[in-house]
């Protein structure tokens, strides 16, 4: 693959839309952090650190992350596996491990690792995948989301479980098993709402259906996101005078509803435009996914860009009332650096694909 | 290794795929781009109206009350800064807990925790509430070290009422107190936005809503916690106005001074204006600790306490006026044609026709041949006997009527008693009784029915002094506006006209008034020695207890309870009155005894010291002033003070043993 060499490691386009949504993110951030510059320079910090885990991972050749990927799933099973047993021990929610250095949650690994994985068993045969290999891919889905919704992290967990149904989607499982697994899915509803999901979990869902019904209890928080968006406007209030989100009506303000500090500080027009760059590096990676050069680049590349805008989808369906408050980071605007990190990574490994690319 | 075709088959099914997942995302941009265009376009107005209510809040500011400053601008009620402990009910999770906290670091009484109980119940969450008040620096600094860990406790630094001269002057200026749940439904809410105290009695409630001022209202910003964060612009309050009042503070507190050790009342009238400018009544109490609520026992030592030291005596104390009432017959009987160069024979008894019962002059053996100027002099109890017999009831009625005795005279403090001027259908009514002749006899010294406050007796002093105009007491002045500093005057009341047919009546009865104090033989003889100034004044004992008749009356041998009060009534000086009092002082004995030295006592501070006439003070005089100490007043006993007072009479020493 000598073409491979003389393409340049990173995508323009891509790097483009990213480096825009990273100078947003800023203005944003210091924004909901009450103007504190601190604020926007730790995101910077993290953005900068992000950048260059971006670069490294783009310079990693798929073949590589293939034969990476069983090590990788089994580590991030394996690390879940103490931070749960920890976390039993401290009798609380236990997310992170603490490496001295940094700190991360390994559940952000498996954003990572369940999509790679999946891709993995999945081409390890023919595709369209048959049922047997199906079932193993979905087991693969399964074993961590499940461990990441005990932790309990509903927000990460759903992410790992579109990461991996992405990849089982793209792998051409047939209309028929679609249909079977949805109909599972729908069985297995009931028993996920009693069983699985807790009285608070269960509440958000009931408020996502009718947030007024207790504005100043269960819906407080929906309302006042909904009404920071709707006072935006066409124009937005301007930066830094969106009065819902400087005076505290807006919960979660810097990191889940950052979305609603963004839409009511620059309104309609700056929402359509942040929903543009998302939809174009969205878009661009199913484009880099068409190109890969085999299957498992190929699968690996979609499933990474239909999560990316999935979990744009969710976050901002939660921030407009049209989904549940799940705890789901808006890619890049949010404050957070696991989730940041994780994000580059994700699109370093498109831009390393993109550049692997076949000429067809 | 997969072969070839399945790599293409793989990537024919995977790009198809692709293809339906950028299907999939374009869907869900739309779905959002609907959202935010039904959110951010079609329902922008309704929410903005949200946003806008969210944030925007009206908090009142409470006004500063006005002040209240004495005739020579000296302040008797002000607002002083304290450290109070205030709660925000809705961020406080357990209130309990609260209190429990705070009662751990300060003392808080269970009343004051039971008040704000009940405040909390009444008044929105939303609403701060005073928990205690006048913390001192100790406690305020307690409380700042831990306020970090108990959220919703804010020490503010608030203006509350104070009164500088304490009891001197608590009958008439009165207090604010806490606004309670009781008043809430009594008082016009938005006049009280922000406010924590009304004016409860005397001239604090009187003239509320001059002091009161107006509330301010104050637009802010608020988080979403209920926190101000910025103003946005406000209707600044007006402070209460400063309410300037006729009294001498200094003159009220001699007076107060004067009676301390005895009950009793001095009211001092300026007889030009109908100026108040002494209000005394003894024993007094502290206004200040009524302020933000007086305790429970305390408040029940103060009422149990038999000199009864809430009684405003100057105003609701009504007393037989005995002799002070005998100008006041006789002008009646000038009017009526009676000729005062007349003698009559004083044997020192009157007796009704065809009746057995003897009237007793207080002077054992009577006063001889007496003419109308001596009667007064000497106080001669028969010749008024006399006098009212021949004017009868009803001339009475109407001519001492005529100097505001048994009705108001519209002093601006609430809930002025009448008196009673008696008459027989007054009795008629009443009693259900005929009138007696014998009623009318005593009515002419002053005794029987006839009750007079000492306001009342000041007021018809002035009249007195003034040869026949009466004029309305008052307190009020003048109110000024404190941002303009303008004075708005008031002006004197004149409370109706009654004067004899001609001036010389008066110059005839003052002239014996002149007597009284002045001649060897005057009844107030006893304080004319250094008298600097002309004084009228005339002496009354009122009988507290009905002698039995042929009894000796033997002073030495009644029980306090039992002795005579003691009353004087003058003026001075007799040419160009300032000044006009009555002093009443219960079981004073003798009014000549007890109460002319002390009405000298503070018509000597006024001329001399105050308005600095006739050379000023003398040494004495001025060293009575100087040691102007504020000692407590409730005490049964007769403090060293009375000594000034008691050396003019030294048989008082006598009573206190029999005692």
């Amino acid at each position: 693959m000598s073409t491979a060499q003389a393409r340049p490691a990173v995508d323009m386009p891509l790097l483009t839309a990213i480096i825009m949504l990273c100078a947003l993110s800023l203005l944003v951030q210091y924004s909901a952090g009450g103007e504190n510059p601190g604020c926007m320079v730790r995101q910077g910090t993290r953005i900068a650190f992000a950048l260059a885990l971006l670069f490294v991972f783009a310079h990693i050749p798929p073949p590589v992350l293939l034969r990476w990927s069983p090590w990788l799933y089994g580590g991030g099973l394996a690390l879940l596996v103490i931070v749960l047993s920890a976390g039993i021990i401290g009798k609380g929610a236990q997310r992170w491990l603490d490496l001295g250095v940094v700190r991360f949650q390994p559940s952000e690994i498996m954003k990572l690792a369940v999509p790679m994985f999946v891709a993995w068993t999945l081409t390890r045969l023919p595709l369209p995948p048959r049922l047997f290999t199906l079932l193993c891919a979905l087991a693969v889905v399964a074993l961590p989301a499940g461990l990441v919704v005990v932790q309990p992290d509903l927000g990460t967990a759903i992410l790992i479980a579109i990461a991996g149904m992405a990849v089982i989607f793209l792998a051409g499982i047939t209309w028929k098993m679609l249909i079977v697994v949805a109909t599972l899915l729908a069985a297995a509803a009931p028993l996920v709402w009693n069983f699985l999901l807790r009285d608070y979990q269960q509440q958000r869902v009931l408020t996502m259906l009718d947030p007024w019904a207790d504005p100043l209890g269960a819906g407080y928080h929906i309302v006042q996101s909904i009404i920071a968006v709707g006072a935006g406007g066409v124009g937005g209030k301007g930066w830094l005078a969106g009065s819902q989100s400087q005076l505290d009506f807006v919960p979660e303000r810097s990191t889940d509803f950052i979305f609603a500090t963004y839409a009511e500080e620059f309104g309609f027009i700056g929402a359509l435009a942040l929903l543009l760059l998302y939809l174009f590096i969205g878009l661009r990676g199913l484009v880099i996914a068409h190109y890969a050069a085999d299957s498992y680049a190929r699968l690996l590349a979609g499933g990474l860009a239909l999560t990316f805008f999935v979990s744009v989808f969710v976050n901002i369906g939660m921030a407009v009332g049209i989904l549940p408050v799940v705890g789901v980071p808006l890619p890049l605007l949010s404050h957070g650096g696991s989730s940041i990190a994780t994000l580059m990574i994700a699109l370093g490994i498109l831009m390393s694909i993109h550049r692997q690319r076949s000429r067809l | 290794m997969i072969p070839v075709s399945n790599k293409v088959r793989d990537r024919r099914i995977v790009r198809g795929r692709l293809a339906l997942a950028g299907g999939g995302v374009l869907l869900l941009a739309a779905v959002l781009v609907a959202r935010l265009a039904y959110l951010q376009i079609a329902s922008h107005q309704r929410f903005s109206t949200l946003a806008q209510n969210n944030r925007i809040d009206f908090v009142p500011i409470a006004p500063v009350r006005g002040l209240i400053h004495d005739r020579n601008g000296r302040i008797v009620a002000e607002n002083r800064r304290v450290y109070n402990l205030e709660i925000l009910p809705d961020q406080v999770d357990d209130i309990d807990q609260l209190l429990n906290q705070v009662g751990q670091l300060i003392e808080l009484e269970t009343e004051s925790v039971g008040r704000f109980r009940s405040l909390l119940a009444r008044r929105p969450s939303f609403e701060r509430q005073t928990l205690r008040t006048d913390l001192n620096e100790l406690e305020a600094a307690r409380i700042a070290v831990h306020q970090h860990r108990m959220p919703g406790l804010e020490l503010q630094a608030r203006l509350q009422r104070h009164y500088p001269h304490a009891g001197v002057a608590a009958h008439l200026i009165g207090y604010v107190g806490r606004i309670t749940a009781d008043d809430l439904r009594r008082i016009e809410p938005r006049a009280y936005r922000g406010l924590e105290y009304l004016g409860r009695a005397g001239l604090e409630a009187q003239y509320e809503n001059l002091l009161r001022g107006g509330p301010g209202l104050e637009r802010v910003e608020t988080n979403a916690h209920g926190k101000v964060v910025r103003s946005l612009g406000r209707d600044a309050p007006a402070t209460g106005l400063t309410v300037h009042l006729g009294l001498d503070i200094e003159l009220q507190r001699v007076s107060v001074e004067a009676l301390r050790g005895w009950q009793g009342a001095i009211v001092a009238i300026e007889p030009a204006t109908g100026d108040i400018l002494a209000f005394a009544s003894e024993p007094n109490y502290d206004p200040n600790p009524f302020v933000n609520g007086i305790s429970r026992a305390d408040y029940q030592h103060l009422l149990d306490s038999p000199q009864r030291p809430l009684l405003n005596r100057a105003l609701y104390g009504r007393y037989a006026p005995g002799s002070t009432v005998k100008g006041f017959v006789l002008l009646t009987g000038l009017q009526h044609g009676v000729d005062p160069n007349r003698q009559i024979y004083c044997p020192g008894w009157f007796r009704l026709p065809g009746r057995a019962h003897r009237y007793r002059d207080w002077k054992e053996g009577g006063h001889g041949l007496i003419d109308a100027r001596d009667a007064i002099v000497q106080s001669c109890d028969i010749y008024f006997y006399r006098l009212a017999r021949r004017l009868g009831i009803d001339a009475l009625h109407r001519g001492l009527s005529g100097f505001g005795f048994g009705q108001v005279t519209g002093v601006d403090l609430p809930g002025e008693p009448s008196g009673l001027m008696p008459s027989p259908a007054w009795k008629h009514r009443a009693r259900g009784q005929a009138w007696f002749p014998g009623e009318t006899v005593i009515t002419g010294i002053g005794q029987g029915y006839m009750l007079v406050t000492p306001l009342q007796l000041a007021a018809a002093t002035a009249a007195l002094a003034n040869r026949g105009r009466r004029v309305a007491p008052r307190f009020l002045t003048a109110t000024e506006d404190p941002r303009n500093r303008e004075l708005q005057p008031v002006a004197p009341l004149e409370a109706g006209r009654w004067r004899v047919g001609n001036r010389a009546f008066y110059e005839y009865l003052i002239d014996g008034m002149r007597g009284v104090v002045h001649d060897r033989n005057g009844s107030a003889a006893g304080i004319r020695r250094g008298l600097k100034y002309q004084m009228a004044g005339k002496t009354g004992t009122a009988q507290v207890k009905s002698i039995p008749q042929d009894e000796k009356y033997v002073e030495e041998e009644v029980e306090r309870r039992f002795i005579d009060h003691s009353l004087f009534i003058g003026f001075a000086p007799i040419d160009a009155p300032k000044i006009a009092v009555a002093v009443v002082v219960e079981h004073g004995g003798p009014g000549s005894r007890t109460a002319a030295p002390i009405a000298r006592r503070v018509m000597d501070f006024y001329l001399l010291q105050q308005l600095g006439m006739f050379g000023g003070p003398d040494a004495p005089a001025a060293a009575a002033a100087a040691s102007a100490d504020s000692a407590d007043s409730a005490s049964t006993g007769r403090p060293a003070t009375v000594a000034t007072v008691t050396t003019v009479t030294p048989t008082v020493t006598t009573v206190t043993a029999a005692q």
